[in-house]
């Protein structure tokens, strides 16, 4: 059922399953309430009290932090003598370059007509003949946007490493879903996998792996193997507990009841998480390219070096385009492999034609040698419109956003964060840990009490805290966007039509592309970083609430409607209250995504954590400061999933009980 | 209903794939100008001559503009007239380092100072050699736009800036002058700096070159104030006037102590390290690149065309016409 609606890039609710239904229930009490209204009062009494005092700026030895140096440092000096370079590190290396190079090999021996058939035949053998033309003409736009090397590099990368992860992903994800244990042992690893921002760890995986397409390589299967993971696990779950009585009863033994029922029918979950996985893959393209892996990332961060929006934007219209064909043709796929069979000749049919594309498509290139490279007189890259529209924007938009940065930044980003890093820690600390416990009782509380001693062992508060801030704030725009959009597209089919295609972009288009025009209009600001935050994080938080809102009950509408009630009074009585576990999802992932963002924050003025993690990318005397920030964000993010989690909990539990 | 990610139903496929691929193809007839947007110029050479070895040579390619001029011109030369073949490998300034013992990487065309590097791969495990300066001549400091130079003659001394900062005030600086740091790449001593010289200011965390460059653009541009931290060589500077303000002199050691610092950061002399093994294998690649040297100017020059649009090779080609005789001396003898 409700499989694919949370894109589970992140965080530990991402199992779309385990969805509470959207039954409405009852409001919160008003008891927590005024919990929390008072748990604000005496906040600010306290900082109004004791503002500065007892700040946390360099009280405690950094030891944590030269320890993860000297670990970053160890591993460089040995990768020459180390048995464990020598026999299993140094051989993954070479085999995952020769696995890249074999590709790109396959990729040039193909030529764009070879390699445009193959990916057109495929989808249309596998998803039918819409999902082919997609597939060509999305290929096709590689050669006219002028990227088609690039675009075949990013498509080699991607494949092995989503190869890999599935390889990874499938058996542990069967084990999970089998195995309560392992799964309560796995689950913190994949969050922290998520969370973990990927520049902290990339100077280790480069040392691990050498810099090149084989650090890309790790990296994103890094970032990309959780979602197989967990949904290859919730699809075990999922298979009806009858079924596998049955099944069970028959005689059956657990190797075939797995094999024979289980991994069957939790398929088209299963290819879900493939998906995610890939799109996660994708999202990994320009970080990858940090540690000098080729493709398009390339081209975004050649771009962003001369502030070139035009040229960022036209690699990032590709690494879109890839990541909507790649989307539509396995969901297409996945789809047909439930649905009724296709009549075998429209089958053969369909294999004829495939076969035929393939051969014509890989023959051209040696028959007309002009066709083996894209013709450089059919491109048309977005570059030079891009500009003209950024330099307008910036000479005109300029005093108006200017003024609203201003407005902002001293109405809400600076009193929350005189609040969060104005008030001595221990008590900061101390009001985290009540809201866990109004919100969830002992668990959330414990969680909070944990996640934020860890910060001050890593002595990274004051950082954390202006990470705090931003986090909170680009979160809570985020929900309302989340909640105004999404109540648009529940409520209305066109506007969901017109919306999708600009919520894929906002959420597959690299970062780095819309950095400059946000500075070009909001400068190097804090308020920069939070809008870089939303513009990635909204578009999951919208289409999470939509689908909530799509799926309120008619009937419960029409029931409003027909007593008289208006358009506002139907929204807001009745389809939202029934949408509310779903918006509770919604608003979760939304601070999971924003806490992805934090690092990409930190190039745009965010300073903070995500400062703190460039620096350690960018100077090798730092790489243990980058690493304990990388760990601050991952506790900070950890924090914020359970006690959000939990005000949903509460929630339900209290309506169980009446 | 089966969302995703990019999640959409196979009935709306791809409005935005549709729309940008036709369109496209539809203005690619008329579009004759081609873009070049995609060729990055890590093209290999026709046949490597055996004087260069047949074995491409790796250049770390950092991001940086000027770094940039340094790999059009140099890997110009080296494919088209010593027929040699030729890897740019793009790659973070302090991660290149790490090729050096893995033999990833030949050489570095501008470093700048990195003494724990420098101590790590040359003195210690002597994987790497320094191949001389490259002429550049590397600047830190604190800037204002050039017409604050003009209309405030004497903001360009630190000892005045305090005066003026209540201009600077923003958002982020609260009810403190702002002063705009940038690239996590270089250690800056700037808010020790701000507190040793008793300075109304706040260092905000522009977070990086791109921070910095739009924000000197807009304060040129709208004639806003602006107090930053940047450097040169920079291609930025051929178009935005900028004015240095004087901080006390620098003397030799005078910044060993970062908690203590209360002076101007050090010129650096720019320089090209290498791989030992690399070297000492010799061949003309590796004395032209000993020999490569030329100025500030020149590799202004040079980058103000790539951020133009050029290719490198246009770039490159544009500069070696005007200055043959520079290029001689590189590849004589």
């Amino acid at each position: 059922m409700s499989v694919g609606i949370v894109p589970p890039l992140a965080g530990s609710v991402a199992t779309g399953p385990e969805l509470p239904a959207a039954d409405g229930g009852p409001r919160r009490g008003p008891a927590v309430k005024w919990q929390l209204l008072g748990l604000l009062v005496v906040w600010v009494l306290l900082y109004k009290l004791l503002d500065g005092r007892w700040p946390l700026e360099t009280g405690v030895p950094e030891n944590a932090q030269d320890w993860l140096q000297n670990f970053a440092s160890t591993i460089g000096d040995n990768r020459l003598t180390n048995p464990l370079f020598i026999y299993v590190l140094n051989p993954i290396t070479d085999a995952l370059q020769s696995a890249y190079d074999g590709g790109v090999w396959i990729t040039q021996q193909l030529g764009w007509t070879g390699m445009t058939a193959i990916a057109t035949a495929a989808a249309l053998v596998l998803a039918g003949w819409r999902m082919a033309l997609l597939t060509c003409i999305g290929f096709l736009s590689f050669g006219v946007l002028g990227l088609w090397d690039e675009s075949m590099e990013t498509l080699v990368l991607v494949a092995i490493s989503v190869l890999l992860s599935v390889v990874i992903g499938i058996p542990l994800g069967v084990w999970a879903g089998l195995s309560r244990r392992f799964e309560a042992f796995l689950m913190p690893i994949l969050d922290t996998l998520q969370i973990m921002p990927s520049l902290a760890y990339l100077p280790i995986i480069s040392l691990f792996f050498l810099i090149g397409p084989p650090s890309g390589i790790i990296a994103t299967l890094i970032y990309a193997v959780p979602p197989v993971i967990r949904l290859t696990a919730v699809g075990i779950r999922e298979v009806a507990p009858e079924s596998v009585e049955a099944s069970r009863s028959l005689g059956a033994t657990a190797r075939q009841v797995l094999f024979g029922v289980q991994l069957p029918m939790s398929r088209r979950t299963r290819v879900v998480g493939i998906n995610q996985t890939v799109m996660a893959a994708l999202s990994m393209v320009t970080v990858a390219a940090l540690v000098a892996a080729p493709g398009l990332g390339q081209v975004v961060l050649n771009a962003l070096v001369v502030l070139n929006v035009g040229a960022a934007f036209n690699a990032g219209i590709a690494i879109v385009i890839m990541a909507i064909v790649l989307d539509r043709v396995i969901t297409a796929a996945s789809r047909r492999v439930g649905s009724a069979p296709v009549a075998r000749r429209t089958r053969l049919i369909g294999w004829g034609v495939a076969a035929a594309l393939v051969v014509v498509g890989a023959m051209l290139p040696a028959v007309l040698p002009a066709l083996a490279k894209w013709n450089a007189a059919y491109v048309y890259a977005f570059t030079d419109a891009v500009n003209s529209l950024t330099d307008w924007a910036k000479h005109n938009l300029y005093p108006i956003t200017t003024a609203f940065t201003e407005w902002f930044t001293s109405w809400f980003i600076n009193p929350i964060d005189a609040l969060f890093a104005g008030t001595p820690w221990f008590i900061t600390i101390a009001m985290w840990t009540a809201l866990g416990f109004i919100l969830g009782r002992f668990r959330p509380a414990f969680t909070a009490l944990f996640c934020l001693l860890g910060v001050v062992l890593l002595a990274l508060w004051p950082s954390s805290m202006a990470t705090l801030t931003q986090v909170i704030i680009a979160a809570a725009i985020t929900m309302l966007l989340g909640l105004v959009f999404g109540v648009w597209i529940g409520r209305s089919k066109w506007a969901d039509r017109i919306l999708r295609p600009i919520l894929d972009a906002g959420q597959v288009m690299p970062p780095f592309v819309y950095l400059i025009p946000c500075l070009f209009l909001f400068g190097p600001t804090r308020f920069t970083a939070i809008v870089a935050a939303c513009i990635y994080a909204a578009p999951a938080a919208i289409k999470i609430v939509g689908e909530g809102i799509d799926r309120v009950p008619s009937d419960s509408v029409e029931a409003a409607r027909s007593v008289g009630s208006t358009t506002v009074q139907e929204i807001v009585k009745v389809q939202l209250p029934m949408a509310r576990p779903i918006i509770l999802v919604a608003l979760n992932q939304g601070i999971i995504f924003v806490m992805s963002m934090v690092v990409i924050g930190g190039l745009v003025g965010g300073g903070g954590l995500g400062y703190d993690v460039i620096t350690g990318f960018a100077q090798e005397r730092q790489a243990g400061l980058g690493l304990a920030a990388g760990i601050a964000i991952v506790l900070l993010g950890v924090m914020l999933d359970r006690v959000s989690q939990s005000a949903g909990r509460v929630r339900r539990t209290s309506s169980d009980l009446g | 209903m089966e969302g995703n990610l990019v999640g959409i139903s196979r009935r709306k496929f791809s409005a935005i794939g549709v729309m940008a691929a036709t369109a496209a193809l539809l203005l690619s007839a008329c579009a004759g100008s081609a873009s070049n947007s995609s060729s990055s110029s890590a093209g290999t050479g026709s046949g490597a001559a055996a004087s260069c070895g047949s074995t491409p040579i790796t250049i770390a390619k950092n991001a940086w503009t000027g770094y940039y001029a340094n790999v059009a011109v140099v890997d110009y030369i080296l494919r088209t007239k010593l027929n040699c073949t030729t890897k740019i490998s793009e790659i973070n300034e302090q991660v290149a380092w790490q090729g050096f013992p893995t033999g990833q990487v030949d050489v570095i065309l501008e470093n700048w100072g990195h003494d724990d590097l420098v101590k790590k791969y040359i003195t210690d495990q002597k994987v790497a050699v320094d191949l001389g300066p490259t002429g550049n001549q590397g600047i830190i400091g604190w800037y204002v736009p050039a017409w604050m130079a003009e209309k405030y003659p004497d903001i360009t001394d630190y000892k005045n800036l305090n005066k003026y900062a209540d201009l600077f005030k923003t958002s982020e600086s609260g009810d403190k002058g702002q002063l705009l740091d940038g690239d996590p790449s270089y250690v800056t001593n700037d808010v020790a700096l701000v507190k040793n010289l008793g300075l109304n200011y706040k260092v905000v965390t522009g977070g990086s070159e791109a921070a910095l460059i739009t924000a000197m653009q807009k304060a040129t541009d709208n004639k806003s104030p602006l107090l930053f931290y940047f450097y040169e060589p920079q291609y930025a500077l051929a178009t935005i006037k900028v004015a240095r303000v004087k901080l006390p002199e620098y003397t030799a050691g005078c910044d060993s102590d970062p908690a203590k610092v209360a002076c101007d950061y050090p010129p650096y002399t720019l320089n090209k390290i290498a791989r030992a093994k690399w070297v000492d294998a010799g061949g003309p690649a590796v004395n032209f690149i000993k020999k490569f040297n030329w100025t500030n100017d020149d590799q202004n020059q040079v980058a103000a065309d790539i951020a133009a649009g050029k290719t490198y090779d246009q770039a490159a080609e544009a500069w070696i016409a005007k200055n043959q005789a520079k290029v001689d001396a590189w590849l004589a003898g």
